[in-house]
């Protein structure tokens, strides 16, 4: 075995094209990255960047018109796109990558009480019985902190944060080793935010789970990033170590965005990135971003290539 | 329920403020639940006892969580909403005693931008349409005129080139235009007043920004006044002058913007403060210090101090029994917590 098979995953040129009358949304292109075990990467991009789609492709949760998807993606070693759609069931949807989806609270069953929708994943993935996919569900609420007999209880009964934690359960009730949590705080509120993002850490820590975050809230991010990767029009345009990234991002777009974050603890005035993303559907050639780069130049009319070493990469001709 | 009204009408303090634009007076507003549909069942207390003075030009946040009401109050400033009691009054002029015509006259002089401008703007109709209602109602009768206007207004949010947008539909603009729709829609009647709701909470991070400075300076270009909704704590101090802090329907801490940022007062803003990010690597070692538990319910609110069993400083036998008054530790600065009697 080689050494790539110790990553917990390893995602190689991801594509993932839907069909619209429009012509062809070219919503995940060519997206490589990596994930080792108990680390937590955070995809940050903006809307329409196609940040929910790379989770939908990661998880193979395709819609119906979809184009073109290719790539590789090694879970463990084993390249899981190889695999038909029984096998992709049964051995990596939830039995080893999970997901929260977005707005996931409002997406209960409003009519079966939240210990049942907990414990399914765990009947149906598991094949555990009733009784013990309860326990294992008891066991989730316990980790999300979700008071015990609250599996009794109706969604509507609970409040917008104890869905949050439950749909989190839901998540973690197969043990997965990896969960991809789409947006996971952005319809709540600020303490309730802090609370969730704590609920995730703890997660991290004693159960040694993976995640990857995908939001556009770049803020509470941070507070739980391990890695950082920053999405623009389909494309990863750089990843590096959260403790590099943050105080001093490399992509012209990553410092522009970094810079447009307003800040509680300091004086900077936030500035604004001006010009808009371009469609997906008619993406311009070369670089993505010049049209907005105030660094520009003759170079950027070609497709960057990502440069840089080890963990910190950039895809920009800046750093060639 | 009428005594518990008439006795909550007592102790209230004066507010004297030669300037003000806009003076609310300890306004209730109570939805009444009924039980069965004839049966009272009691009363959400969704603004509880609040109070303040709004000066011409004057910029100031309201800040808390969802359920607070801080939408109530909103609604209620915009004339959407009926005050239980307490009084509210523009410009001279007692929101209560307005019918008809002279609360539509009101509604002329307050300009409202919605949190979801998607949501906020008909899907059917073109820019043109959407801005032109608003002034055919409002009895501009001349087509000129009336052109005249949205283009003026589409120039003062940046919306260049005019014509290139008139025709559009609400779908065929980006999240940040469609904002700038729905500001210039609140600027057509030359309002005095902006109730901005969470205006740019839907927004990408980059057009976030934008939208605030686009706000603060037509507020600075027209002499607005602006109550700017909110739970971000971060964006405030670029756009507010005043903060004030909302909790289970009261104003828990009013202050300038500096020195409650720089000085809170309130252990709930204390925690409104500790849970907010700034994008630091640093944050993902260390927990976040959250209050248990969450905002009581506005049916029943907790007695005396309603953040008291959530609070992390709580005295017994004070905090729990009576309702703590409007304290005035420095100057400018009020706190309704027992901690500073």
């Amino acid at each position: 075995m080689n050494t790539m098979s110790h990553k917990l995953l390893r995602i190689e040129d991801l594509v993932l094209h839907f069909k619209t009358r429009l012509g062809t949304v070219q919503a995940v292109d060519g997206v490589d990255f990596e994930l080792d075990t108990n680390r937590a990467v955070v995809i940050l991009g903006e809307s329409g960047c196609g940040k929910s789609s790379l989770a939908k492709a990661i998880l193979r949760l395709l819609p119906r018109n979809v184009q073109k998807y290719s790539g590789e993606v090694y879970l463990q070693g084993t390249d899981v796109m190889q695999f038909d759609e029984e096998q992709f069931r049964h051995n990596v949807r939830w039995a080893a990558i999970s997901l929260v989806p977005q707005a996931a609270m409002n997406a209960l069953n409003p009519v079966i009480k939240v210990g049942e929708q907990v414990a399914e994943p765990a009947i149906v993935h598991l094949g555990v019985k009733r009784e013990a996919a309860l326990n294992l569900a008891r066991r989730m609420f316990q980790h999300v902190g979700v008071p015990e007999d609250f599996l009794e209880r109706y969604p509507f009964e609970l409040s917008g944060g104890m869905r949050q934690r439950v749909a989190l359960a839901m998540a973690l009730v197969t043990s997965p080793s990896l969960i991809v949590l789409d947006e996971p705080t952005s319809a709540l509120d600020l303490l309730t935010q802090a609370n969730i993002m704590n609920v995730l850490k703890r997660i991290k820590q004693e159960l040694g789970t993976s995640f990857i975050l995908i939001t556009h809230d770049i803020a509470t991010s941070s507070e739980l990033a391990d890695e950082v990767a920053i999405m623009y029009a389909g494309q990863i345009v750089e990843v590096g170590h959260a403790r590099d990234f943050f105080p001093a991002p490399l992509h012209p777009y990553a410092q522009m965005l970094m810079a447009s974050v307003p800040r509680l603890r300091s004086e900077s005035d936030p500035m604004f990135i001006t010009g808009q993303p371009p469609s997906l559907v008619n993406l311009p050639t070369g670089c993505r971003f010049k049209a907005r780069c105030p660094f520009r130049f003759d170079k950027c009319e070609r497709e960057p290539l990502m440069f840089g070493k080890n963990s910190r990469k950039v895809k920009c001709w800046l750093y060639e | 329920m009428i005594t518990e009204l008439r006795d909550l009408k007592m102790n209230t303090p004066k507010i004297n403020e030669p300037q003000a634009l806009l003076t609310i007076q300890d306004l209730r507003v109570w939805y009444e639940l009924r039980r069965f549909g004839f049966g009272h069942a009691g009363y959400v207390k969704a603004v509880d006892g609040v109070s303040f003075a709004l000066a011409e030009g004057e910029t100031v946040a309201v800040v808390g969580e969802s359920g607070c009401g801080k939408s109530s109050l909103m609604k209620t400033i915009l004339g959407l909403n009926i005050p239980t009691s307490g009084e509210v009054v523009f410009d001279g002029e007692n929101l209560s005693g307005l019918k008809g015509d002279g609360l539509q006259h009101y509604r002329f002089k307050v300009g409202y931008v919605q949190q979801d401008p998607y949501g906020a703007l008909p899907p059917f109709m073109n820019v043109q349409k959407i801005l032109e209602e608003p002034l055919i109602i409002s009895g501009m009768k001349s087509r000129e005129e009336r052109l005249a206007r949205i283009h003026k207004v589409m120039s003062e949010v940046k919306l260049h080139p005019v014509e290139d947008f008139l025709k559009k539909f609400p779908h065929m603009l980006s999240g940040g235009q469609q904002q700038r729709i729905v500001i210039a829609r609140a600027m057509l009647r030359e309002p005095k007043l902006i109730v901005a709701d969470e205006p740019v909470s839907m927004l990408d991070a980059s057009v976030r920004v934008e939208i605030l400075k686009l706000l603060r300076a037509l507020q600075e270009s027209h002499g607005l006044s602006v109550i700017y909704i909110t739970h971000d704590l971060s964006t405030v101090k670029y756009f507010s002058r005043r903060i004030f802090v909302m909790y289970a329907g009261s104003l828990i801490e009013k202050a300038d913007t500096r020195q409650l940022l720089g000085n809170p007062l309130h252990p709930y803003t204390h925690a409104l403060l500790a849970a907010t990010s700034d994008p630091e690597a640093r944050n993902a070692e260390t927990f976040k210090e959250v209050p248990p538990g969450e905002p009581p319910s506005l049916v029943n609110p907790p007695t005396g101090c309603r953040f008291h069993p959530r609070c992390p400083r709580f005295m017994a036998g004070l905090c729990d029994v009576k309702f703590p008054p409007d304290l005035e530790p420095e100057p400018g600065h009020f706190v309704a917590c027992w901690l500073y009697q």
